[in-house]
């Protein structure tokens, strides 16, 4: 009988025990939060939340599905935060309001990218300049040769040759068209007016081909070819891509300094940080340059959720930027950062 | 109902009873469990229909049924027509049919009556590895290899001989109808010469010998005895290819050129159903832009139900009028 009752009081020391452990290892789990969207930022975007797990405790779980997927996740709840590199329509901030609630959705900027044109002109081996108007006409198909005046008076120097320009673009639906049919629609009117800005728009000439990887294959088979790819996928893979003129009428060449330029020379005093920076004003910028932004809902329901978010945004605008540049993204100038950092406290 | 409750009831009275008896009753039990599994595959299928029914509504309601007749493609501002695709959809699959079907049929022949069986075992597992290489891996070698070649080597002989015809005009940028309708070749074959070679080798040796008896030459017993006799399983294994074609998507969207434009001229680009779904739906914003890609999906349902029905309906009459 005794025996008994010592074996009873030694199984319920071990469970004890047990449960204690169970109970501390139970407040060390991270909290696990899901997010989903843009492509263009993922590899930044899990570079940080791999890196800030162990700072924060909080495990971030993201699925790069396009900036499409990221805006219907958020409004619908399937996710915690989106992703776009897109900027959301005013219907799109209603359709979220009126899914959840009233509450709002904020935006915050995390990294920059741009898109270049690149091309495959035989004999030529000169950096290409290139004018907003002049892009505009040739995807517009009323530029149709290498050797047009247009091409020939921005490229003093340059023998260009009497070839067709076979325009190439993405068939997916990407922020990558949307930051370049932005840019077009600001420098032309008859741009936005006829095809406009989208992810996918209906584009009046040219192939469409899918990804970046799809259009560079485009670019390397066809002589005469011309083509927009985001600035990274062209720095790796060793892509040649043309100089732009920007407002100030110079023409410069996408790299980490003149995109983020760009996004300093948005001085404006907006509420917001959903602004286009294509065609920025300023000397020494990238025009066809955009942000990406996190989405993440103005409430959320789990505290700690909430106080994970912003953690992990404030650390991401601070010493994250530090992470950003070696994977050749352009990081947000100071100015921004900060202005970005005063509208964590937006969330509840 | 009234079937199910005596089907329970007998169920339950030999559960009842004895192991051996209940063994004897395994024939109610594989029936009911072969039937469950039909009809949750039947339902899954009436499930997909009405989910696109449900969520392309909002198309169906603004542009009705000028939807399919409609050119229009334009996101920006709001105008969907489903035509280019179907027509793109249509045009590469019979492509790629044109090419395969012969093709396959041919090698399922040599493999089926002519080959070594030792050679025939060897080269048709080969075959087969064929149809588990992804598809992505075809558009890949599409673009990279096939296309180039094509511009190389066939397009200027077709050209040269053939460019008075419609369907050889125009510039060839690579990315066309032409190279997704032989990338969608290379990819249905495996498909039509695993099946047919199956049912080439089901034939009964007895059909066979006696055409051999009678004096028919070797090919003269294959070509008027073997495959008329194996033509339902030959047919089924290009119907299985045709599906294939039809709904492909990787493959077809890398090398398509995915421009939604009619044109008689195989050597323009085009666009496919399937494609411009993978290609614009993680991106789509706005209801009616969704719902018209979905309608899409409901499109490529029922083009796919028309042409196999169109199909067999044809074999059944050419069928009818060779007996």
């Amino acid at each position: 009988m005794k025996s008994h009752m010592l074996r009873y009081a030694a199984t319920a020391a071990a469970l004890t025990a047990v449960a204690a452990v169970l109970a501390i290892a139970a407040d060390k789990q991270p909290i696990q939060m899901t997010g989903a969207g843009a492509t263009f930022p993922a590899p930044i975007y899990q570079k940080w939340f791999n890196d800030y797990q162990s700072i924060g405790n909080v495990q971030i779980n993201y699925q790069p599905n396009g900036s499409g997927g990221g805006i219907k996740g958020v409004t619908e709840g399937t996710v915690d935060f989106g992703a776009s590199d897109a900027i959301l329509s005013k219907e799109q901030m209603e359709a979220f309001k009126s899914k959840n609630g009233g509450h709002g959705l904020l935006t915050f900027p995390t990294v920059l990218g741009a898109v270049v044109p690149s091309y495959n002109v035989p004999g030529v081996t000169a950096e290409l300049n290139f004018t907003g108007p002049v892009l505009a006409d040739i995807f517009l198909g009323k530029i149709k040769k290498w050797n047009d005046s247009a091409l020939a008076k921005i490229n003093p120097g340059v023998k260009l040759p009497d070839l067709d320009i076979l325009v190439a673009h993405r068939s997916d639906g990407s922020g990558t068209t949307f930051c370049f049919t932005d840019y077009l629609s600001k420098v032309s009117p008859e741009w936005e007016k006829g095809p406009g800005r989208n992810a996918a728009i209906s584009w009046p000439v040219g192939l469409g081909a899918k990804g970046n990887d799809g259009v560079t294959g485009l670019l390397k088979q066809q002589p005469g070819a011309l083509g927009y790819v985001e600035l990274i996928y062209a720095v790796k893979n060793h892509l040649p891509y043309g100089k732009v003129q920007n407002a100030a009428k110079e023409f410069i060449k996408a790299d980490l300094k003149s995109v983020s330029a760009a996004a300093a020379a948005m001085k404006e005093s907006a509420a917001d940080t959903q602004v286009s920076i294509t065609d920025a004003q300023g000397k020494g910028v990238y025009p066809i340059s955009t942000f990406t932004w996190l989405l993440v809902p103005d409430t959320f329901k789990d505290a700690d959720k909430a106080a994970a978010m912003k953690g992990f945004l404030k650390w991401a605008v601070t010493k994250g930027q530090d992470e950003v540049e070696p994977l050749d993204y352009a990081k947000l100038p100071k100015a921004v950062a900060d202005k970005v950092a005063k509208r964590i406290g937006l969330i509840k | 109902m009234a079937a199910t409750s005596y089907i329970a009831e007998t169920l339950g009275r030999r559960t009842s009873r004895g192991f051996f008896a209940r063994l004897r009753g395994g024939d109610e039990i594989s029936y009911l469990i072969t039937l469950a599994c039909t009809v949750s595959i039947l339902l899954i299928v009436c499930l997909i229909v009405y989910e696109l029914w449900f969520n392309s509504q909002a198309t169906f309601k603004t542009f009705g049924f000028s939807f399919l007749k409609s050119s229009a493609w334009d996101p920006n501002a709001d105008k969907y027509g489903a035509l280019p695709f179907i027509y793109g959809t249509c045009v590469t699959a019979f492509l790629g049919m044109i090419i395969a079907v012969p093709l396959g049929v041919a090698a399922s022949i040599f493999l089926a009556e002519m080959a070594p069986p030792k050679l025939s075992n060897i080269l048709t597992f080969l075959i087969e590895l064929l149809a588990a290489v992804p598809s992505v891996i075809y558009g890949l070698l599409g673009i990279f290899i096939l296309v180039p070649a094509i511009k190389a080597y066939l397009v200027p002989p077709l050209k040269s001989v053939f460019g008075f015809l419609p369907i050889f005009e125009g510039t060839f940028y690579g990315l066309s109808l032409l190279s997704a309708g032989i990338v969608l070749s290379v990819m249905v074959v495996p498909f039509i010469i695993s099946v047919s070679r199956e049912v080439l080798l089901a034939v009964p040796v007895e059909q066979r010998e006696a055409a051999l008896a009678l004096g028919a030459t070797k090919w003269e017993t294959t070509w008027d005895i073997v495959l008329p006799y194996a033509s339902t399983g030959i047919f089924g294994s290009i119907f299985l290819a045709l599906a294939r074609a039809l709904g492909e998507t990787m493959a077809v969207t890398m090398v398509v050129g995915n421009t939604p434009k009619i044109s008689a001229s195989l050597l323009s680009p085009g666009y496919s159903i399937a494609a411009v779904i993978a290609n614009e739906f993680a991106e789509a914003n706005g209801d009616l832009y969704i719902s018209s890609l979905i309608f899409m999906a409901l499109v490529l349902f029922g083009l796919t139900i028309v042409i196999n029905a169109i199909a067999r309906i044809f074999i059944m009459t050419t069928q009818k009028r060779g007996s």
